[in-house]
């Protein structure tokens, strides 16, 4: 066998690798091995990859490709070792963002190489233009999506959509502009178009992504990780190169299925979530800071609530976002793990978009070593909200908002919710009355029902525990 | 038209396929570790930036070459090493629950200027 055979070979068990880390992501009980075969199906494919004759032999580039390749990861491992879980879903935007950059630039070199040192056989055929223009185009799209995405989620930006006049001329103008360049390029096969092309590529990642809301932006990470996915094939169809065909395509195929499973799971089409400029409306409703609202609220002491869940049967703590960002997970763990001492039944109801990214909760309340079986999902859970003495809302609010249930025009109308509103008795631990991520003013603040205890969740919730210890 | 696109274009739409196939019966509470170790996967391309590299003559080439290299390679690593320390805290039932001793401090929250009503 020649040299060659061998790289494929081990190529497609690097491919294997991939598929079945793919499979074992899928279970809980093989997903941390499924990841790590995929880590080691990567480094056998790198390996095996300088083996490659112009890879051995490229002298100070070879240099060069090893000093590139320290230095990322000198930045990669201690940025993803010490990035917070709050913080995941940025960083995985950041990581999905370089990914599709890196398919753009090789797509990018192949197009140079192709031009100007093969320059002798001509043009190169359509295709192969075709090739190169995908994968600069979605590989940019994807590089400056998901830079704004992560902008948007560190809040350097406002998580609101951004709309100006104007908008839908501008998204026009820029995609035929794209599209005019591209003919252009594969007629000419000139470099100039193609980076001109790929600069505007860049700014349609940036409009395509600014007009889409905080809430959304999980959905759109993952359909940017699809994106990078379907760049990489590109590239690996401008290379030859299997492996990257495969690897690249297998993301980009289940990065679609997941980004509609997920859209569903807010109960909207993945259109309505892309085009819909979520929450545009709503901002002027919902007032920017909350204090647009005066209605009153009931405001109760911890101790109040303390007796309340402490002599509780049933008490069902729903989590969000404002949970992770106090960094409450442990001492709402202490919490139920009292009142289950007590012989109060509790357990957590997990929206499924609850935090920032699908599973996020559930990351979040694994990392507090809360046991898999108090965590309910929303299907399971909702049956049992009747029956609940207590809701406890630690820090959610789009995601028990009653609107989605009975306000037709509301933006988040049709999304599945936790029902809250159907316990006995529902309390919320929130910093103030500032809407949610989405924008939106909730009912349930102002049900009879409802009691508001204010401020940071892990500060209220340890004087929960401190009230249910005394009660 | 030849015969390798061809074949590029069958593993892709097989690939396709598979790819959907895998994922298809995922648990919500996956959706997230999923996500990222997907990523983590396409970071692949770096075995791209790497022949592209071995390819490359001339200073633009080898410039771009090398700042493929060095996205790609921040895509592979971090991606699979921010994946498995998410999956680190899947454990099915722990043990002992203790606290984890490296439970961080509250972070202030920009919100937490503005309590609202009294406690």
């Amino acid at each position: 066998m020649t040299l060659f055979t061998w790289i494929d070979l081990v190529y497609l068990l690097a491919v294997i690798g991939f598929i079945l880390a793919l499979k074992g992501l899928g279970s809980p009980k093989f997903a941390r091995q499924g990841n790590l075969l995929g880590a080691a199906a990567a480094t056998l494919a790198i390996a095996m990859t300088f083996a490659i004759p112009s890879v051995r032999h490229a002298g100070g580039r070879l240099i060069l490709m090893v000093v590139a390749m320290v230095i990322g990861a000198l930045i990669a491992v201690p940025a993803a070792r010490r990035v917070k879980m709050t913080a995941m879903p940025q960083m995985v935007a950041i990581f999905n963002g370089v990914g599709g950059g890196a398919a753009a630039l090789v797509s990018l070199d192949a197009f140079l190489i192709l031009t100007q040192y093969d320059a002798s056989v001509g043009k190169p055929a359509v295709y192969r233009i075709v090739e190169v223009i995908l994968g600069v185009l979605i590989g940019c799209v994807s590089l400056s999506g998901s830079a704004i995405a992560f902008v948007k989620l560190q809040e350097l930006i406002t998580g609101r959509p951004i709309t100006y006049p104007g908008q839908q001329v501008i998204n026009a103008i820029v995609g035929l502009a794209i599209v005019g360049l591209a003919i252009a390029t594969i007629l000419t096969a000139n470099v100039a178009l193609l980076v001109a092309m790929a600069v505007l590529s860049l700014v349609l990642g940036v409009i395509f992504v600014l007009p889409i809301g905080g809430a959304d932006v999980p959905v759109l990470i993952s359909l940017l990780n699809s994106f990078t996915g379907l760049a990489v094939a590109a590239s690996g169809f401008s290379l030859g190169n299997n492996l990257l065909i495969v690897a690249g395509t297998l993301v980009g195929a289940s990065g679609i299925l997941l980004t509609r499973m997920m859209s569903k799971a807010m109960g909207r089409s993945l259109a309505n979530v892309l085009f819909s400029a979520f929450g545009s409306v709503v901002t002027a409703a919902g007032g920017a800071d909350g204090s647009a609202d005066s209605r009153p609220v009931r405001a109760g002491t911890p101790e109040d609530i303390g007796v309340l869940m402490a002599y509780a049967r049933k008490v069902v703590i729903i989590p969000g976002y404002g949970l992770a960002v106090a960094q409450a997970q442990h001492i709402a763990r202490e919490l139920a793990d009292l009142l289950m001492e007590r012989g109060v039944e509790v357990f957590y109801a997990i929206h499924p978009v609850a935090g920032r990214m699908p599973g996020h909760m559930n990351v979040l309340l694994a990392e507090a070593n809360v046991p898999y079986d108090e965590l309910k999902e929303m299907d399971e859970a909702n049956p049992e909200m009747p029956t609940a003495d207590v809701a406890l809302v630690v820090g959610a609010n789009d995601t028990v908002n009653p609107a989605a249930n009975n306000t037709p025009g509301s933006p988040i109308y049709g999304m599945p919710i936790v029902h809250a509103d159907q316990a006995k008795a529902i309390v919320f631990l929130k910093r103030s009355m500032r809407p949610g991520f989405a924008g939106i003013d909730n009912e349930l603040l102002f049900d009879p029902k409802t009691t508001m205890l204010f401020g940071d969740a892990k500060d209220t919730l340890s004087k929960l525990v401190a009230a249910v210890k005394s009660a | 038209m030849n015969v390798g696109i061809i074949e590029l274009l069958t593993i892709f739409v097989l690939a396709a396929f598979v790819g959907i196939e895998v994922v298809s019966k995922v648990p919500s509470i996956l959706h997230t570790p999923l996500m990222s170790g997907s990523n983590a996967i396409h970071g692949i391309v770096l075995v791209g930036t790497m022949t592209i590299m071995g390819q490359a003559h001339g200073t633009v080439q080898v410039t771009l070459g090398f700042f493929a290299v060095l996205l790609a390679t921040l895509n592979v690593v971090g991606g699979f090493v921010v994946t498995d320390r998410m999956l680190e805290m899947f454990k099915a039932k722990p043990a002992d629950r203790a606290t984890s001793p490296e439970s961080r401090s509250a972070e202030s929250a920009d919100g937490a200027a503005k309590p609202g009503a009294s406690s």
